[in-house]
């Protein structure tokens, strides 16, 4: 099976590594929570809550957020240059190595 | 005081079923939600979806499945109280419940059922260190009163809807209004868009596009905000207000301290009929738990009608439920 080696830091400034596998149409907010870290993704990944953002540390090349992603963006805090939702980016195999980072999520 | 037979806890689709199938038993319900709308989840989050998973409708709206559920609640005439959040929650002598509202209105039933899903919707509060000390001295997350902020300077921040209507609307209220925004572009209604550019255009307000406010400052009462702009860095703004607009999250809040048995944010029930470990009172829906348990409409509807079963024996002890199908006795209001 193919998967990807992720970095993630998670709210605490704890470093995490998380397997991925890329052939099971995963996103990266599924691959962070399953691998038990603290991501509500309170809408279940439909670009509708926020709760997934992440900052995203290495250069490696996404897809363009969607106007949906930017919309709900909106929403968030602290939004930077590098912020995604991470239920609007699947898990691909040139993600090996991306390292991530839980953006703080208020209360 | 509100008397019901049972009071339903949160008026998402698991509350509003339950006034239907308690209605078929005769019991009157009452429900309290923190929205201002019935609806719970599929209202605030997803109106405009289709769901593909409701027994014999290949696709519905969420918004749609809200609107029949209210009429099927209908004939059984459930009342609300919406807008308020379920605060408190005591037993009386004769074994009643009280629930109280964070605005002081009071509940009374025999029966109490928790269908409160991921929890009562509250506003979202950015996460700069120091902003519960200006909570109420400057820091409001929603406006309850605009006449509060008459001649004041206020500073918004959202990009949404309600942002901008806010922002539009103090324009003619307060002596100065800033709404401060991440980017150029706004996701809210065009028009409104349109109108906030033009007061901007006219200096009634002030639009500070692709900024966010970074931090708070002030001597027991806020004074200003930090705000980082993407070109012009670091700008500090003095004012009277802070009302940050980010949406809506469920907490589970209140609830936690009624002595349920609670894990991980759910209350553990019994799937016999879903009663907690406190006898007469309920939970069903999201908001419970038990091995196996999905989160799921159609499950909360399941729970809410076993409930309604043991809830009318628990209210009813010397007489027998009647079983019979709505085909067999059709749906008699009250
Ligand atoms: C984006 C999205 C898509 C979904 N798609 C599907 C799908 O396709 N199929 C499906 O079956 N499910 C779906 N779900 C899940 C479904 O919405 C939930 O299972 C359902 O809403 C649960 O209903 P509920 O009535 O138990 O709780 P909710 O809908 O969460 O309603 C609970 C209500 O209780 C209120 N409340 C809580 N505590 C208090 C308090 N102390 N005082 C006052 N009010 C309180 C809340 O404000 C809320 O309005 C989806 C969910 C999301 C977010
Ligand atoms: S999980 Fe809700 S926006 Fe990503």
């Amino acid at each position: 099976m193919d998967s990807v080696k992720i970095k993630a830091i998670d709210r605490e400034g704890v470093e995490h590594t998380i397997e991925a596998p890329v052939d099971m149409n995963l996103n990266l907010m599924e691959a962070l929570k399953g691998s038990g870290l603290d991501v509500k993704a309170t809408c279940g990944g439909m670009a509708l809550c926020s709760t997934c953002h992440v900052y995203i540390l290495t250069s490696h090349n996404l897809p363009e957020p969607s106007d949906d992603e930017e919309d709900m963006l909106d929403s968030a805090f602290l939004v930077e240059d590098n912020s995604r939702l991470g239920c609007q980016l699947r898990i691909e195999s040139d993600m090996d190595g991306m390292v991530v980072q839980l953006a703080p999520d208020g209360d | 005081m509100i008397k019901t037979d049972i009071l339903i806890i949160g008026a998402g689709p698991t509350g509003l079923f339950t006034v239907f199938e308690a209605g078929l038993l005769r019991l009157r319900c009452h429900l309290i939600d923190s929205l201002p709308q019935a609806g719970g989840q599929l209202a605030e989050i997803y109106p405009k979806k289709p769901i593909y998973d409701i027994p014999g409708m290949p696709s519905v709206l969420a918004g749609d499945l809200v609107d029949g559920l209210m009429k099927q609640a209908a004939p059984f005439k459930p009342g609300f109280t919406l807008g308020e959040r379920a605060e408190t929650l005591e037993k009386t002598e004769e074994g009643h419940f009280l629930v109280t509202t964070n605005k002081g209105t009071v509940h009374s039933a025999p029966v109490v059922a928790i269908a409160g899903g991921l929890g009562s919707f509250e506003p979202r509060k950015p996460p700069l260190v120091n902003i519960a000390d200006f909570e109420d001295k400057g820091v409001s997350y929603m406006i309850k009163d605009p006449e509060d902020y008459r001649n004041k300077r206020v500073v918004i921040a959202g990009g949404g809807d309600s942002a901008l209507d806010w922002t539009i609307y103090l324009a003619d209220v307060a002596s100065e209004v800033t709404l401060v925004h991440r980017r150029e572009g706004f996701r809210a209604a065009v028009d409104s868009v349109e109108k906030a550019r033009a007061l901007d255009k006219e200096g009634k307000i002030r639009l500070l596009t692709s900024a966010q406010v970074t931090g708070l400052s002030g001597n027991g009462r806020l004074q200003s905000v930090l705000i980082n702009h993407k070109k012009k860095g670091g700008i500090e703004l003095e004012t009277d207000f802070f009302i940050p607009l980010f949406g809506l999250i469920p907490k589970l809040g209140p609830i936690a301290d009624w002595g349920l048995d609670i894990k991980d944010n759910a209350i553990r029930v019994d799937t016999f009929d879903y009663s907690t470990n406190v006898p007469g009172i309920y939970a069903i829906g999201d908001i419970n738990t038990y091995p196996g348990k999905l989160k799921l409409i159609l499950c909360g509807f399941h729970e809410a009608t076993l409930m309604c079963q043991s809830a009318y024996k628990s209210i009813n002890p010397d007489k027998k439920v009647s079983f019979k199908y709505t085909t067999v006795s059709g749906i008699e209001g009250f």
